[in-house]
């Protein structure tokens, strides 16, 4: 996902995933159209991009969550002072337990980096199972949770994280093991499918379904609209020969 | 044990991420609109200062800059950062950006006489102008001993031991107090504004003053007759062999 080109931005850390979403509904009730991006990230995550990347946590102490907001907005100095009116209200309200604002386009661009270099640091550590759904908002940490619960059992090392675009109830679920097991495999799939469908969620959020993910469709589609979906490529597609394999369930 | 006062300077300048343009004028670049932020080396100056008041080494951390109504933005960052308290020697619209290190070297020394402090700690350079030249007047002016592109900075029993960067490597020097220092960029990582110290900084005070207040006199002493952008860089010229290179390379004079 491409995350937009800085103006400033805020960093803050929260004890609760539920402090995570009042720090966000605040960020789009003080701030609107000026808000370009809304990330948020785990402990894991931060420790990862921290030891892996040397790239340090604008905290002190950690926090089991992380919410970063970046604003683009024409004005630049409107935008510093909604900045800072929305992270008043924010330590008014308590809605988070720590914050930081960034003061240069320099200190917003090393914010972002925290949270556009996760993926890059998860490779340092093992083989990555990755996951992009979308769940409503009150849910979206709870699904890293009960995959950490499944994995249990498992004779590997699992490292259970999840980063996202709360704006888009998008969620990046990445289980992380020393190395590739068959074994946690057919622990987590089609398990986060199973979990991702009962919440009423989708499957795949932005980065599409693709080869690997065609044969899960049933879990965010039913199947007359699949079979809808097939009538209207074979009218198009007749010989499969346009992007074969991809999207829709092989028969 | 913590003892010293610590007077930090700062500069509002143009954002170091912005793309500068010059100027239809050709006497500046354009500021309106664009935005400004403190100039990296003055961050690495307050957070030492800050370090130190954690320390316990410095007891007071007051920090001043000079320049127009938003300079004051550049003061409350610095509060934020944790300076106590801020002056701003507000620098009328217009002749804010004639404002010259020598002009700011003796603004300096008249708020050094009026505050009293151990340490002056200054950035290096301010991006817009890159002078590196008020830490060296205003030691002059106050004739204090001085340690500029200082990339680490220790107090022992009264004396501070300077790393200093230098064309040829690191030098290391050792300057008794009270002292002038300019910070270079790896003095130290500066912190961002947290949350608690941001609200806490709108409720520090900042102290208005001029410079016909101090009685400095700052009109400019050099005048900026124009500014261009650099040559927009040429192809090169690719040639077949060594004697062709030789043959290009007199023609066009370099040997």
């Amino acid at each position: 996902a491409v995350v937009s080109t800085q103006s400033t931005g805020a960093m803050f850390g929260c004890d609760t995933f539920e402090k995570v979403i009042r720090t966000f509904r605040l960020a789009r009730q003080s701030m609107g159209e000026i808000v370009s991006a809304c990330e948020f990230m785990d402990r894991t995550c931060m420790k990862a991009v921290n030891e892996q990347l040397s790239l340090s946590s604008p905290f002190p102490d950690p926090h089991p969550f992380y919410f970063i907001v970046e604003t683009s907005g024409s004005n630049q100095e409107h935008d510093m002072d909604k900045l800072e009116a929305y992270v008043g209200r924010v330590f008014e309200e308590g809605a988070a337990d720590d914050g930081v604002l960034a003061t240069s386009k320099d200190q917003a661009a090393r914010l972002m980096a925290l949270r556009e270099n996760i993926a890059p640091a998860l490779k340092q550590l093992g083989y990555n199972y990755k996951y992009d759904v979308s769940l409503p908002l009150g849910q979206m940490y709870s699904l890293v949770e009960k995959v950490a619960t499944r994995v249990r059992g498992s004779e590997d090392e699992c490292l259970s994280l999840g980063y996202g675009h709360l704006g888009d109830n998008n969620l990046h679920l990445n289980l992380v093991t020393p190395h590739y097991s068959t074994e946690v495999l057919g622990m987590i799939e089609p398990f986060i499918y199973e979990e991702v469908a009962k919440l009423r969620g989708s499957i795949s959020a932005e980065h599409g379904l693709g080869l690997k993910k065609a044969n899960y469709l049933k879990y965010s589609k039913d199947s007359e609209v699949i079979e809808m979906m097939r009538t209207l490529k074979e009218v198009f597609d007749p010989n499969h020969i346009m992007n074969p394999y991809k999207l829709l369930p092989w028969k | 044990m913590a003892s010293l006062r610590v007077l930090v300077g700062c500069k509002r300048v143009i954002d170091y991420a912005v793309k500068i343009r010059v100027r239809p004028d050709a006497l500046g670049v354009v500021t309106d609109g664009v935005k400004h932020s403190m100039n990296p080396f003055d961050e690495n100056a307050i957070e030492e200062a800050v370090r130190m008041k954690q320390k316990k080494i410095v007891k007071e951390i007051v920090v001043a800059s000079c320049g127009g109504t938003q300079s004051q933005e550049t003061i409350r960052t610095a509060l934020a950062m944790g300076a106590d308290r801020g002056i701003h020697v507000e620098i009328p619209k217009g002749t804010d950006e004639s404002l010259q290190p020598l002009a700011v070297a003796k603004i300096f020394a008249k708020l050094v006489e009026k505050e009293n402090p151990d340490i002056v700690i200054l950035g290096k350079q301010a991006i817009d102008d890159d002078s590196n030249q008020t830490t060296q007047l205003l030691a002059g002016i106050l004739e204090w001993p001085q340690g500029t592109m200082a990339s680490v900075v220790e107090h022992s029993e009264g004396k501070l031991k300077i790393t200093r960067e230098v064309d040829g490597g690191l030098e290391d020097i050792s300057v008794g107090l009270p002292a002038v220092i300019s910070a270079d960029l790896r003095l130290n990582e500066p912190r961002y504004a947290t949350l608690p110290n941001i609200m806490k900084a709108k409720k520090k005070k900042i102290e208005k003053m001029s410079p016909e207040d101090l009685g400095v006199d700052v009109t400019p002493r050099l005048k900026v007759l124009k500014v261009v952008d650099p040559p927009v860089r040429e192809a090169g010229d690719k040639v077949p062999d060594v004697s062709t290179l030789m043959d290009k390379l007199k023609e066009k004079g370099h040997i």
